[in-house]
């Protein structure tokens, strides 16, 4: 009952998240300089072209009006049409979003998988030589923002050492039985691994480039919080009851030291999914953040702000999972 | 036959000793004080038996014996599995001690099962008898409880309880009651005396607490610096305490009797006299 009346709350104050985001990004878009009809017309067109185009794609209009006319559009489903390719933004967006997700999930999963075991191994080689080389790697590791981490990865594994794609999401050539955009997902639902490892080669190296900088910070903050937690009385007398330090680690210190690290890998994969933006363009990963870097360098008003309203959604809901994760772990908050 | 013998043991932190030459043993179904002020070791002494001395902190000479087999001597793993199966540990503070992200029952069957391979069955049954034993109504309700969900006095009779599961033939106990409100201590110190005599198991009772001693133990090991001052019965310690110290630490003990009566600290030239002795030990074994 509590959890329902919850999650109806978070929906709403999503909802004004949400209004809040698209009031902004329609003014700021609109006043900065730059407009779309430029854009569109041959060097030397006349006025009467000008306000053409204008009437047409409703730009005559004062701002406010246009704000309303976009927003009863968008409450029955319909984003507007892109300016630059003339195809329903709503359309545009869905075909990309899969790519992004399937990008930032995976990104999520290396950095977990890496942070994770590179927390627990610091923690069981505490005061060690081993524990102080897993502090200088996460510190350069750190020191280093992921659009770099791409330069260097394209430079090992796509120059020095070609074992990966550099570019693109799938192989041009791969005949793609899809029906849907999770090519990914997919492509293992179909058992169709020969197409999986054509993606994974694409997706290696943008993916890792995010992950890294996030690993870095996961096994930094866990294993902080693991070491402290390893000083506890119940881990204490957890030993005393004759288990070893593996067992003590993961079971007794790890499932209260989690906790702090998970609210983290939220706000932390919020940023990530942002990251998309600049490493999907680096990799030409046909995916939402390059398109919207082809949206804002052609003024593409509409499809701007598509993609911002379907980013913020995604870091609301994003928002929302890892509050209901962490209650859900966390059995002091359970009943509240 | 004692159940527990500790000789010669020396610690040390760095070049810093920690205990000094300290030699105590429990015999079965005994009830041991051991008493100093803070810093005087005596909780190190209980780490250093279960294995759980801070990494800083080590052994350099001296043996621990349990039931005949020496822990010092044992690999690790072994020494571990020996400690777990045939001593346990009552915990200072309750509120720490358990684990908040698991339920209680699993916290009390996790020995029985993983260490001594009992099947769930047993040791859910054995829980529960556990736990009515220590007097814990609706025992089932409280082993899926967490322990957010119960008082501090429920929480030391299930870690009370939770140290007699496997029937250990010793118990060291850390000031199991220092951190209880006033009025639940009383009836924890006579659960744990009634448990232990029950159970007829060795008992080494941790404490700066003389009037706790003088309930129920039998014998007594008074502490300072790491070293042992005195080793006696109970009744010889309040009847005419053999180490200077030790007439002082029981003038000092407030006397219930006659609250009027001012508090008497112990007085610095036997401190002095304490402190003189231990840097003789020191220079003799070359720590200075």
């Amino acid at each position: 009952m509590t959890l329902i009346r919850r999650i109806l709350l978070r929906l709403l104050t999503m909802a004004i998240t949400l209004f809040g985001v698209a009031v902004i990004v329609f003014f700021v878009i609109r006043v900065v300089p730059g407009n779309p009809i430029a854009m569109m017309l041959p060097p030397g067109a006349g006025e009467e072209d000008i306000a053409r185009l204008k009437a047409l794609y409703g730009l005559d209009k004062t701002i406010p009006e246009q704000f309303v006319i976009w927003l009863s559009g968008v409450l029955q489903g319909d984003f507007g049409t892109s300016i630059t390719t003339r195809q329903p933004v709503l359309a545009l967006v869905l075909s990309r979003l899969p790519a992004t997700l399937e990008l930032s999930v995976v990104a999520l999963v290396i950095a977990v998988a890496i942070g994770g075991t590179l927390a627990l191994t610091g923690t069981r080689m505490r005061g060690t030589r081993s524990e102080g080389a897993i502090d200088v790697a996460n510190g350069m590791a750190l020191s280093v923002p992921d659009f770099l981490w791409g330069l260097v990865l394209i430079l090992l594994f796509g120059v020095l050492w070609p074992v990966f794609h550099i570019s693109g999401r799938v192989s041009p050539s791969l005949d793609l039985p899809f029906v849907t955009n999770f090519y990914l997902f997919e492509s293992v639902l179909r058992l169709r691994f020969d197409i999986w490892a054509d993606l994974v080669a694409h997706m290696f190296m943008p993916a890792l480039a995010l992950a890294i900088p996030l690993a870095a910070i996961i096994a930094q903050l866990l294993k902080q919080s693991l070491k402290e937690t390893m000083h506890l009385d119940y881990v204490t007398l957890s030993r005393t009851k004759g288990y070893g330090e593996n067992h003590v680690i993961t079971r007794e210190a790890l499932p209260n030291a989690v906790l702090p690290t998970l609210t983290l890998i939220g706000v932390q994969f919020t940023f990530l999914i942002g990251g998309t933006v600049i490493i999907e363009r680096l990799f030409s990963y046909e995916g939402l953040g390059n398109m919207a870097i082809d949206a804002v360098i052609n003024r593409d008003l509409p499809l701007i702000q598509g993609i911002v309203i379907l980013f913020a959604l995604i870091f609301s809901v994003v928002n929302l999972v890892v509050d209901l994760t962490y209650a859900a772990l966390n059995p002091r908050l359970r009943h509240g | 036959m004692s159940f527990l013998t500790i000789e010669n043991l020396n610690a040390e932190v760095g070049p810093a000793p920690i205990l000094r030459d300290v030699s105590l043993s429990v015999a079965a179904g005994e009830v041991r004080g051991l008493v100093g002020e803070s810093g005087a070791g005596k909780s190190m002494i209980g780490k250093a038996v279960l294995g759980t001395l801070p990494s800083a902190i080590e052994i350099s000479s001296g043996r621990i014996v349990l039931e005949g087999e020496d822990l010092q001597a044992m690999r690790p793993r072994d020494r571990r599995r020996v400690i777990g199966a045939k001593a346990a540990l009552i915990p200072q503070d309750p509120l720490t001690a358990l684990n908040p992200s698991r339920r209680v029952g699993p916290q009390i069957t996790d020995r029985l099962v993983d260490i001594l391979g009992w099947t769930r069955h047993d040791a859910q049954t054995r829980a529960l008898e556990l736990l009515d034993e220590v007097q814990i109504p609706e025992p089932e309700r409280v082993m899926r409880a967490y322990p957010h969900e119960l008082s501090g006095g429920m929480r030391q009779r299930i870690l009370i309880a939770s140290a007699f599961a496997a029937e250990p033939k010793l118990i060291i106990a850390d000031e199991p009651t220092t951190a209880l409100d006033v009025t639940v201590q009383k009836q924890i110190l006579k659960l744990i005396k009634q448990m232990q005599a029950r159970h007829g198991t060795a008992l080494l009772f941790v404490t700066h607490d003389l009037g706790v001693v003088s309930k129920i133990c039998q014998s007594l090991t008074v502490l300072y610096g790491g070293k042992v001052l005195e080793d006696t019965r109970i009744g010889d310690f309040f009847a005419r305490p053999a180490h200077p110290y030790s007439a002082a630490l029981l003038a000092a003990t407030p006397k219930y009797t006659d609250p009027a009566a001012s508090l008497t600290p112990v007085p610095e030239a036997v401190i002095d006299g304490v402190r003189a002795e231990i840097e003789a030990f020191d220079r003799m074994h070359g720590h200075v």
